[in-house]
């Protein structure tokens, strides 16, 4: 690290700190300490000053918040505002006006305010442009009607950030706008959507006359697509974290299953088991050479690859696991419906972790798009012709 | 421990642009393919410039012994250049294999090993896995005795390294090729073509007695090594396939803007990424002596010697009919691919020893209801049957 790093480094040190000497964790009311927090810049250090920030550099904020969790300080139970905090802010931060920001980056930050996401539709996945959702302008207003699905969160949100086409004589890439909706809006309704797995970790989300102020609009009018985009980058920089050990994740799970039963040790499953271990080990090292790579500041659009590859090994490794466990693996641990805000995937039972990963491939971009992705950004191969980029969107078969 | 780093470092780049730009003059596909016809010529000044102008033949022996004190991941930028051309070179039989065998020896040979001016070849099958089987021959009033069939290296090489049968374990002797009779064998690969070596009472020198365990160590910085040059061969099959897809032109558009090729190549992309990070993990496991190199290794060598292949036989299929020329490189790279792939173990042997390695027994169990050797079968907690 460069002396001046050391310097912020340090400087950065004492600031917490000094917070937490004026702030005693165990005595401060917890949405006051992260208010506090917030006020004092160190929510995302790298966000600007006033903005929960002090316009350093990003990878100063893992130290502060180890500093605040070793202070046993609370935390904004990140994981049940995933979509706020990882993608809501950074693009309200790029393209959210001086009012937006002061009334929604705080109770984002803070976790008074869930956000969920309203972009994909039932025609609308993959090619996620071609949302049908319409926002039509009624005085200083935007009146809403569409469904959108796939919607983690929905059930708990306050807010949502909403794609929709506000122009459909426009080719689908331009009549598209970004909004900010009001999750407690009369005229939404969220419905779970119940998955092969039993339970709802989405919602179907139904918009009948929801009246959005154009002070919610995000971007210019049409500009919708850039700003989604901006989203989505975020989504696959979210990739990364800290190291991960040998046998972590399925693999462990694999390996346990095969040490535990003896009796069920077959050439045949052996082979496949020693086959994903290695190609889990190699994907490990990927991850750490990736994350090595991102931390020297050579970030690149590699982390889909990344993605297939721990999609296909869940898929193949939850497999192998239920072989191994033969009639054990025919029982299933529960079939209610339930709503969880984060998946549980080492915590349910084998027959579970095999149905869940069908989605590993599914969500966050299907295999197939990432395959297109890395084909196209990584290694320079010409795009698919796109037929459909000139057309208005109202004339295009549906 | 901290982590160690898989990416590579300033003095890696380096060397490799060095060895790069050595490779780019003195060696073409079409050098290499003359080797399949009996034309040899472009091996020695090609190894010259490597092993003694560039000095690399030392980099693996330490300084105090007349070396250069680098390390295995040195050692591995260099073996990815030399995959990238399929370089006819002895850089990994020699400057690797058999100098690894005889470091801190204290013999002659060690110092002639690093400066180049020696090249020796380790007497072993070059299948021979790090814990596989070893031959075995005699030595008597200091001669040695018995036949090793494939050996690579032994064309290039002034000495052989054996390993001889003594009571007290296995020694390894400097057996002079003069003495001996190498014949060379007709390879699938010709760039690193094999022999089969007859010692008949051939003059030798014991080098060191008790010598297993430098002899597995050899071929296992091999079977490491290996790997990174599989990666050569594979990021050169990816890197050239794509280019040929882009400029290749069917059905009115370039070929590479087909959705099913792409998504082979980017299959391809994914497992030599994984391929680089493995080899990287077993050369800085080795680099350092870590504990963890023999797993490293394995993990390695099982993963990489089936990219290479792949690669290959992917780039063969996308080239088409020129894929199938005896003009066009990719044949080099698939018969220095499949070759690799059986050398110093296969995937499978090394996929074997890394399940004893990471407590993943083989077993014989009986389909359900059988309990061979387990105990009753677990339901699954919480759950009772009515």
């Amino acid at each position: 690290m460069s002396p001046s790093t050391d310097d912020a480094v340090a400087r950065l040190a004492e600031q917490v700190a000094t917070f937490l000497a004026n702030h005693d964790p165990m005595t401060t009311d917890r949405i006051e300490f992260l208010r506090a927090r917030f006020d004092a810049g160190l929510a995302w250090v790298h966000f600007p000053v006033g903005r929960g920030g002090l316009g350093l550099p990003r990878e100063l904020q893992p130290m502060v918040d180890a500093m605040f969790e070793e202070a046993g300080a609370p935390d904004n139970h990140p994981r049940v505002n995933v979509i706020g905090l990882g993608m809501a802010a950074p693009t309200l931060l790029a393209y959210g006006t001086e009012e937006q920001l002061d009334t929604y980056l705080r109770p984002l930050w803070t976790g008074e305010q869930i956000w969920c996401q309203l972009f994909s539709e039932p025609n609308a996945g993959s090619d996620l442009a071609a949302v049908a959702t319409r926002a039509v302008r009624d005085g200083e207003d935007w009146v809403v009607d569409g469904q959108k699905v796939w919607t983690s969160s929905a059930q708990n949100a306050h807010l949502a950030i909403l794609l929709a086409r506000t122009d459909p004589s426009l080719p689908k890439h331009a009549g598209l706008t970004y909004f900010i909706c009001d999750m407690t809006d009369p005229g939404i309704e969220v419905r779970p959507l119940r998955q092969i797995t039993g339970e709802a970790e989405f919602n179907e989300v139904f918009l009948t006359g929801v009246r959005i102020p154009d002070s919610n609009r995000i971007g210019a009018v049409g500009e919708g697509w850039k700003v989604a985009n901006a989203t989505l980058n975020n989504e696959r920089i979210a990739i990364g974290g800290g190291p991960v050990p040998r046998e972590s994740g399925m693999v462990g799970v694999a390996a346990a299953a095969w040490r535990s039963n003896p009796a069920r040790r077959r050439p045949d499953l052996h082979d496949r088991l020693m086959q994903l271990w290695v190609e889990s080990e190699a994907a490990r090292l990927t991850g750490q050479r990736l994350r090595q790579k991102l931390m020297a500041g050579q970030p690149g659009p590699e982390g889909s690859a990344m993605k297939l590859t721990f999609a296909r090994l869940a898929q193949q490794l939850s497999g192998l696991e239920l072989e191994v466990l033969g009639a054990e693996g025919l029982r299933y641990d529960d079939w209610t419906l339930r709503r969880p805000v984060e998946v549980d995937f080492l915590g349910r039972g084998p027959g579970y972790r095999y149905l869940r990963a069908k989605g590993n491939s599914i969500e966050g971009g299907t295999s197939e798009i990432l395959r297109n992705i890395v084909a196209e950004r990584v290694l320079g191969l010409p795009p698919e012709p796109r037929v459909d980029r000139e057309i208005p969107f109202k004339e295009l078969a549906k | 421990m901290s982590e160690l780093d898989l990416l590579y470092t300033d003095v890696e780049n380096d060397l490799r642009r060095t060895v790069r730009d050595a490779l780019r003059d003195r060696v073409t596909p079409s050098a290499v393919i003359a080797m399949y016809d009996g034309d040899r010529t472009v091996v020695e000044p090609l190894w010259k410039t490597i092993a003694q102008d560039l000095g690399l033949a030392g980099l693996l022996v330490p300084e105090a012994e007349g070396g250069l004190g680098a390390s295995a991941r040195e050692v591995a930028t260099v073996c990815e250049e030399l995959g990238r051309v399929v370089a006819p070179v002895p850089f990994l039989t020699s400057a690797v294999v058999a100098t690894v065998a005889v470091i801190g020896s204290g013999h002659s040979v060690v110092a002639d090993l690093a400066t180049g001016g020696t090249t020796a070849a380790l007497a072993v099958p070059f299948t021979t896995a790090p814990h596989g089987a070893l031959p075995h021959l005699s030595a008597t009033g200091g001669t040695v005795t018995g036949a090793v069939p494939n050996v690579a290296g032994a064309l290039e090489a002034d000495v052989l390294l054996v390993p001889v049968d003594e009571s007290d374990g296995l020694a390894i002797y400097a057996v002079p090729v003069a003495g001996a009779r190498i014949n060379p064998v007709v390879s699938l690969d010709m760039s690193r073509q094999l022999a089969d070596v007859v010692l008949e009472a051939a003059p030798g020198t014991r080098v060191r007695g008790d010598g297993e365990g430098s002899l597995r160590a050899a071929l296992r910085t091999g079977a490491a090594m290996l790997a990174s040059e599989q990666v050569g061969i594979a990021s050169w099959c990816l890197a050239t396939t794509v280019e040929y897809l882009r400029e290749r032109r069917q059905f009115g558009r370039p070929v590479g803007s087909f959705q099913a090729l792409k998504h082979r190549l980017a299959d391809l992309y994914v497992s030599v990424e994984s391929g680089t990070a493995a080899a990287r993990y077993a050369a800085a496991t080795l680099a350092v002596g870590d504990s963890d190199a023999e797993v490293a290794t394995a993990v390695a060598a099982s993963y990489c010697g089936n990219v290479a292949v792949t690669a290959a036989e992917e780039a063969l299929q996308l080239h088409g009919g020129i894929g199938m020329t005896w003009e066009h490189p990719v044949h080099l790279y698939l018969k220095r691919a499949k070759t690799d792939q059986l050398a110093f173990g296969q995937p499978g042997e090394h996929r074997s020893r890394l399940a004893e390695l990471v407590d993943l027994p083989v077993g014989s169990g009986e389909a359900d209801g059988g309990s061979a050797d387990g105990g009753p079968v677990a339901a699954p907690p919480g759950r009772e049957i009515s």
